[in-house]
């Protein structure tokens, strides 16, 4: 039995009336990689954004490790994390955004850096060296010191995978990596993806790429209308799905 | 009808504009007759006139005494007092940043008291004359005679004399620095508010904190947004100090004021003052197109 890395119970999330998040129960084990599929508005993105504080948990429990994602149990009460807790427990958790978010004052080489540097304190010399390791390893060693706006779209979505991996998270949360970019360029982030996984990385994407999803992910969660309706092994859910509005999105998607 | 279709293609051409019988049209440049605009010309050598005369009437008057402009435009007092007035504005507007700065990052807080309170030195600041914020702070003696440091309602340790901590000087840089403050504190707010959440989104997902994800990705982009506003306020600040002569900071007008009040030379001495301000614009203008150029190399090469 392997270790979870992350465990959401009844997780519950609103934005004023609207409950986005209607109790959602998720298990992910270390080295799995989960897709979320759905209908824009379902929640998923919002449940990914939980996972790394970025938005609260109104209600239910979630792990990221055993730890409590922005809060803490103490004497039976739950207290706020603050700003500096909450910004050590996102150390270990990666995030690769929709719309890449690369600092555009910085280069390519400077965005990976960043964060080791300024976060973990590591020394110049040796957080330039991993970060050209990184670029290396995305395939972008020729582009260190290009500016985001000199890139592709693929090319910055590969820097910002790069940025998160510097910090050497144990779990790296993807939000539509590849629904901002060109046709042609979808294939290269989505390598970098698939070498990731087949690396061990605990992974949870959000996606509309099924082919990807099919192809590398360990299991697949369909949510809707805020809570997961159908969960487990790829083929099974894109391929036989059980539920009556998951046959509805496969078959739209496909 | 076999007969008819090929008219029919030529006129088709024709309108085109590029048919087979005229292939010289292309690429030849067209030599137009330009169009002529009589009231510009006209509208032009009236202005020319008006500006010839009053400057060769200005430059001739023996009572301007361009001798005196010449004489005084390097006097020590002058230059003195020039050297006040660039003090006055980069201290003022160092205290107007710094102040700008932290009012627009109180005025974003999430806590309403902090905003509040933001929002409520902005009204009084901007809401009141600065001239009468200069006077205020000079006769601040008046209501409150001695300035302490110790524990309120109870001993004091260290009491000094108001008028001998707020000298004409510190008064003058407080009065223009603290106002300058809340214009400041809009333009960094709007210089903040332009920067993309998505910035702060990654930042923090980095594991970066508010005040680490601040100084290093959002107040660095908002600076393209920021700067070229400050600027302006600079030059404007520079020509604003010349209200202190009101509380008699020896600055440039207040020196040259000194000087006039005693040979009576009022306009050559203004010349001068005004000679002094234009060439202390222009190296401001000159600096901020400087910075704004570096800043854009840097952010969106």
């Amino acid at each position: 039995m392997t270790a979870t890395v992350v465990r959401a119970e009844g997780v519950r999330k609103n934005f004023g009336d609207v409950e986005v998040l209607r109790g959602i129960d998720l298990r992910v084990a270390q080295g799995e990689v989960l897709c979320l599929i759905g209908p824009s508005g379902s929640g998923k993105s919002t449940f990914l954004r939980c996972v790394n504080h970025l938005e609260r948990v109104d209600a239910g429990r979630l792990y990221v490790r055993d730890r409590l994602v922005g809060y803490e149990e103490r004497g039976g009460r739950i207290h706020e994390l603050s700003d500096k807790a909450v910004a050590q427990q996102r150390r270990g958790i990666g995030m690769v955004f929709q719309r890449f978010n690369l600092f555009p004052h910085m280069t390519a080489l400077q965005n990976v850096m960043e964060a080791p540097v300024r976060v973990a304190g590591e020394r110049k010399e040796v957080a330039r060296r991993r970060a050209l390791g990184l670029l290396t390893r995305v395939g972008l060693a020729d582009k260190c010191d290009s500016y985001p706006s000199q890139l592709s779209g693929g090319q910055q979505q590969r820097v910002a995978i790069a940025r998160a991996l510097a910090m050497e998270p144990e779990l790296m949360l993807f939000d539509e990596p590849t629904s901002a970019l060109d046709p042609e360029l979808v294939g290269e982030v989505l390598d970098v993806m698939r070498a990731l996984a087949r690396d061990g990385m605990t992974m949870i994407v959000v996606t509309h790429e099924m082919g990807f999803a099919r192809e590398v992910c360990d299991s697949l969660a369909f949510m809707d209308g805020g809570v997961v309706v159908e969960s487990g092994p790829p083929e099974a859910v894109i391929g036989s799905p059980r539920h009556e509005r998951t046959q509805a999105f496969v078959r739209k998607v496909r | 009808m076999s007969g008819h279709s090929p008219r029919y293609v030529t006129e088709v051409r024709k309108q085109d504009g590029a048919g087979p019988e005229q292939p010289a049209d292309r690429g030849v440049p067209i030599q137009a007759v330009p169009l002529r605009h009589p009231g510009r010309w006209c509208a032009s050598a009236v202005l020319v006139f008006l500006v010839v005369f009053l400057v060769q009437g200005w430059a001739t008057n023996p009572r301007m005494q361009w001798g005196v402009v010449a004489e005084y435009l390097f006097a020590p007092a002058v230059l003195d007092g020039l050297r006040t007035t660039a003090l006055l504005t980069v201290l003022a507007m160092a205290i107007g940043v710094v102040g700008g700065v932290v009012l627009a990052i109180l005025r974003m807080s999430s806590n309403p008291l902090l905003a509040a309170l933001s929002g409520f030195y902005i009204w009084v600041f901007r809401g009141t004359p600065l001239l009468v914020q200069l006077l205020f702070w000079y006769f601040l003696s008046a209501v409150v005679p001695t300035v302490g440091l110790g524990i309120p309602w109870g001993p004091t340790f260290v009491e000094a004399d108001t008028n001998q901590l707020i000298t004409q000087m510190t008064a003058a840089v407080l009065g223009l620095g603290l106002h300058e403050a809340a214009y400041m504190a809009e333009i960094v707010r709007a210089g903040i508010a332009s920067v993309d959440d998505g910035q702060t989104e990654a930042a923090h997902a980095l594991g970066m904190t508010r005040r680490q994800t601040m100084r290093r990705i959002v107040l660095p982009q908002a600076m393209r947004v920021i700067i070229p506003p400050t600027g302006n306020q600079a030059v404007s600040m520079l020509k604003t100090t010349s209200l202190v002569f009101a509380i008699a900071v020896p600055e440039l007008l207040t020196s040259v004021q000194g000087i006039y009040s005693r040979n009576f030379a009022q306009i050559p001495l203004l010349t001068v003052a005004c000679v002094w301000y234009l060439v202390a614009t222009t190296v401001l203008t000159l600096a901020q197109r400087y910075l704004e150029r570096a800043f854009r190399k840097e952010s969106s090469s």
